[in-house]
């Protein structure tokens, strides 16, 4: 292999890839976020004239403020609520014996295989008015009259939360796997409880994953699109779905490409800045 | 009153035997090794010891009470891991720490002792590095550290060395029996490595397949081995076949003709004889002794390192470089040893 | 490894549960003899099944997420494969920034994206047609592809190829005869991923699919908004099993942890 064609080489492999990446990835986003200074008419649609009109309707209106505030909320809870199922869970099956293990691996991570249309119908069903939540609550004693959990925040943060609970459970699992087993063993010969191993030397060892899991699960959560349509319905709208009904209903584009340039803003920002944060303050301590 | 009782000690995983009914005593004080081959039972031992295995059958007993009937957080034993378990998430200081933390030591006291542990090991200024930016000679003695300053009763040691290469696996050797002579604790340490173990001990306790083989001064074991096994796993060994017949002045071991006078009484019949390399000589051609021819030789600084073909078999011999000069590949000469450097034993080669 | 306690299985009981109950419900109600939504109390039926064949926009819908899947999935690994290779093999600047360019799909929104092409293909005239649906996916799939031909390719001692060219082979034969033998696990298994996701893509897939060329997801998810029954139970019923078996299958191949994961770079 002569230096010259070596050097080509790269440049050739990856090549292809990187064509496709800039002239469908780059260049449509780029069109989108042009797109939100376009002007729009419901007579005349789309002007490319730049203006920022919609910016302001956005960042002004209440309704918007509104939408966003409840994806907010509801992206936190769902990541809240994600920890705190999916940590216990990861720790749970990480102590399981071989055939079980996998099993359950399987079981919990799985579904994320699954179309997330099939999931959320589930959801729809359960927590329906007649639905098996209802019914279980009731006969429970708990509820007298059923709660309406559809068309609801509560029923959508459940149904989100199951969704991406696998993601969180991932990534607390790939950092349990790499914790060294006679480190908990070294800890008890140098007399810690159970409890302090669990507290001052295997959580510590897991932050990382936590938190870059729960930057995952925040980010899917807030940018949701099918599961807050189906439970939450078409009146209690999240950025996704208010974005859709500005492209599809009102076909106000501009003004959904908004929407759509924030979320992206807001998540990238998000994303970028705590990964940064998790690899300085740990960086030293792991790989 | 002995500082540590094996008593029969013994662990069977289902039909597998990983240490048969072992029995040792330690002294205070005394450095003492377990050594063998992988698969010998000498790291279940430890873990039986160390609490993390339970004992099929068979008592440990510490101080004169009972260990087993103790916790594993609860037994003060230091140990040294094979991977260090050093916490990767604090600093060396803060791992040091960590056993006092556990005893509840207030703050003052602890950074005093903790220094103190840094600096016998001679890592002060590493107090506030992490372990991922410590090579493993440092790792290993942070380890060392975190496990004597809880000022164990004992100190127990998998096969600490076994991660760093061989030139550092030499100084720590030393600076390992450094540490303990100061200190003083009783330690027990795990290893494969023979010139290890007999460089480090008090005395070696030889484990094969379970079993306990010999335990002797490592001198003892070295000389006078008390079974094939440890004759073959301490240093290199010859082996040559021969006979045992009845001379005029009593049982003789023949080989090849030249007759050697025995020291134990060994039955009649084809028999083994196990020399140390460098207790053979080599003589000239015209001497009285063993005909050999020289296949290969090897120069190795101190020694060079013959390789001979013999009518008993093929014969490794150690000689010391003074400066004399030495037999060419090919050369005909004699080997000889004294009576005295050889064991016998009844039995016919492999 | 210490047992988990009885509290922490009772957890694990629960969390399971959780977990199944609307997958389970789901399959559950799609056997339902009734005229309605309900449980199976009655007994089982296959009706709602063999009502799917008088609904042809399923089994369209279907095909069309088979083909497409498979046609991206195809692309996708074509991209990824050439795209692996040259970024473990060379030291060439730039390498940080493409493969985070390659896997940066993964960070936007997929309702951003779905916008984006929306916008993007109305402009090139390709709104609507199946060729756009093909881009878009190999856009979204091709992270997951590359991600798990990348793990092969660090995992592949390069010493081996050196091996070989040494006795004589050229670049194509060393690719053909030794480098993808090597690497094809993942190749595979990142092309079951990428089918995978690309069947299921449901949130980007609403914006640019249109009445002629729709996806099974989304065919369901129009349908779903207009009304609940039986029929879209069984669907989803079908498709879980379907999934099912494409789980294990990778599971055996791959390991489902190690999967999305990513198998770790070297």
């Amino acid at each position: 292999m002569t230096a010259g064609s070596a050097r080509l080489a790269p440049y050739l492999l990856t090549g292809p890839a990187l064509l496709v990446c800039l002239c469908l990835l780059l260049a449509p986003l780029g069109a989108t976020v042009l797109l939100s200074f376009y002007d729009w008419g419901q007579y005349k649609g789309i002007v490319e004239e730049f203006t920022l009109k919609n910016w302001v309707e956005v960042v002004s209106d209440s309704y918007f403020l509104e939408v966003f505030l409840r994806t907010l909320r509801i992206a936190l809870a769902v990541t809240v609520l994600s920890m705190l199922l999916g940590i216990p869970e990861a720790y749970i099956l990480n102590r399981m014996s071989p055939p079980w293990r996998g099993i359950f691996l399987l079981i919990v991570i799985g579904p994320l295989l699954i179309s997330v249309v099939a999931r959320t119908l589930g959801w729809a069903l359960l927590l329906g008015s007649t639905g098996i939540l209802n019914q279980g609550l009731i006969s429970l004693g708990l509820l007298k009259t059923p709660v309406e959990f559809m068309f609801s925040e509560t029923g959508v943060i459940i149904a989100l939360t199951h969704v991406l609970v696998p993601f969180m459970i991932l990534s607390v699992w790939a950092s349990l796997q790499r914790l060294d087993p006679q480190v908990e063993n070294a800890a008890i010969s140098l007399g810690a409880t159970p409890s302090a191993v669990l507290r001052r030397v295997v959580l510590p060892q897991v932050v990382p994953g936590i938190l870059s899991g729960a930057v995952i699960v925040f980010a899917l959560a807030a940018s949701a699109f099918a599961t807050p349509a189906i439970i939450g319905g078409r009146r209690l709208k999240v950025a996704a779905t208010l974005a859709y009904d500005e492209f599809l209903n009102t076909l106000n584009w501009p003004l959904g490409a908004v929407v759509a340039t924030l979320l992206l803003i807001a998540l990238v920002v998000a994303v970028v800045t705590s990964n940064r944060m998790i690899e300085r303050r740990y960086a030293q301590v792991f790989e | 009153m002995p500082f540590l009782v094996l008593e029969g000690l013994t662990k069977r995983y289902g039909d597998q035997l990983a240490v048969e009914s072992m029995d040792l005593t330690v002294e205070k004080g005394e450095f003492v090794s377990l050594l063998g081959p992988s698969g010998c039972g000498k790291t279940t031992t430890l873990q039986m010891i160390a609490g993390f295995v339970d004992p099929t059958a068979g008592g440990i007993i510490l101080e004169g009470r009972d260990l087993l009937a103790v916790r594993p957080s609860k037994r003060g034993l230091g140990i040294v891991f094979q991977s260090y378990a050093l916490f990767p998430h604090i600093t060396a200081a803060e791992n040091v720490a960590f056993g006092l933390e556990m005893r509840g030591i207030a703050k003052a006291e602890r950074d005093r002792q903790v220094d103190e542990a840094l600096a016998l090991v001679g890592l002060s200024a590493l107090a506030d590095r992490y372990p991922r930016r410590m090579s493993g000679g440092q790792q290993q003695r942070v380890a060392l550290a975190r496990a004597l300053v809880i000022k164990p009763s004992m100190l127990l040691l998998d096969e600490p060395l076994s991660n760093l290469d061989a030139k550092l696996r030499e100084e720590m050797q030393i600076e390992l029996r450094t540490i303990q002579r100061t200190v003083g604790t009783t330690t027990i340490l795990v290893t494969h490595d023979q010139s290890e173990a007999m460089a480090l001990s008090d005395r070696v306790v030889v484990m094969n397949k379970g079993r306990v083989e010999q335990i002797a001064r490592p001198e003892e074991a070295y000389s006078r081995p008390a079974s094939p096994f440890v004759a073959s796993f301490l240093g290199k060994t010859n082996v040559f076949s021969g006979e045992v017949v009845e001379g005029p002045d009593g049982a003789v071991f023949d080989l090849s003709g030249t007759r050697f006078k025995l020291s134990a009484r060994v039955p009649a019949g084809p028999a083994l004889a196990r020399v140390r390399p460098e207790r053979v000589t080599i003589a000239a051609a015209s001497a009285v002794g063993i005909r050999a021819k020289v296949r290969t030789r090897v120069f190795q600084g101190a020694h060079w390192l013959f390789q001979l073909d013999t009518p008993a078999g093929v014969a490794v011999v150690l000689a010391p470089n003074d400066g004399a000069s030495m037999p060419r590949e090919g050369e005909d000469v004699t080997l000889s040893w004294k009576p005295a450097d050889m064991s016998v034993s009844a039995g016919a080669a492999a | 490894m210490s047992r988990n306690g009885p509290l922490a299985l009772a957890f694990h009981a629960l969390f399971v549960s959780f977990i199944l109950a609307p997958i389970l419900i789901v399959c559950a109600v799609a056997f339902t003899p009734e005229g309605f939504l309900s449980l199976p109390t009655r007994g089982l039926s296959l009706r709602w099944f063999r009502a799917i064949l008088d609904y042809p926009e399923f089994i369209r819908a279907f095909r069309d997420s088979v083909w497409l899947a498979a046609l991206s999935s195809t692309v996708a690994i074509g991209l990824a494969v050439p795209a692996a290779l040259g970024i473990v093999r060379y030291r060439f600047p730039g390498r940080e920034a493409m493969t985070a360019l390659f896997m940066s799909p993964l960070m936007v929104p997929h309702v951003v994206l779905g916008i984006a092409f929306l916008r993007f293909f109305s402009q090139i005239g390709l709104s609507g047609t199946f060729l756009g649906l093909v881009l878009s996916h190999v856009i979204v799939i091709l992270p997951f592809a590359l991600r798990l031909v990348l793990a092969a390719s660090y995992g592949m001692d390069q010493r081996i190829e050196h091996a070989a060219v040494s006795l004589g082979a050229n670049a194509a034969t060393v690719f053909r005869r030794v480098t993808l033998p090597l690497i094809l696990p993942g190749v595979v298994s990142g092309w079951m991923l990428a089918f995978i996701n690309s069947f299921d893509e449901v949130t980007m897939t609403v914006f640019i699919a249109s009445p002629s060329t729709t996806t099974l997801p989304v065919r369901m998810f129009l349908y779903i908004q207009d009304n609940i029954d039986p029929l879209v139970t069984s669907v989803s019923a079908c498709l879980i099993a379907m999934t099912g078996v494409v789980m294990i299958l990778l599971d055996r191949l791959y390991g489902l942890d190690r999967l999305f994961l990513g198998g770790g770079k070297a």
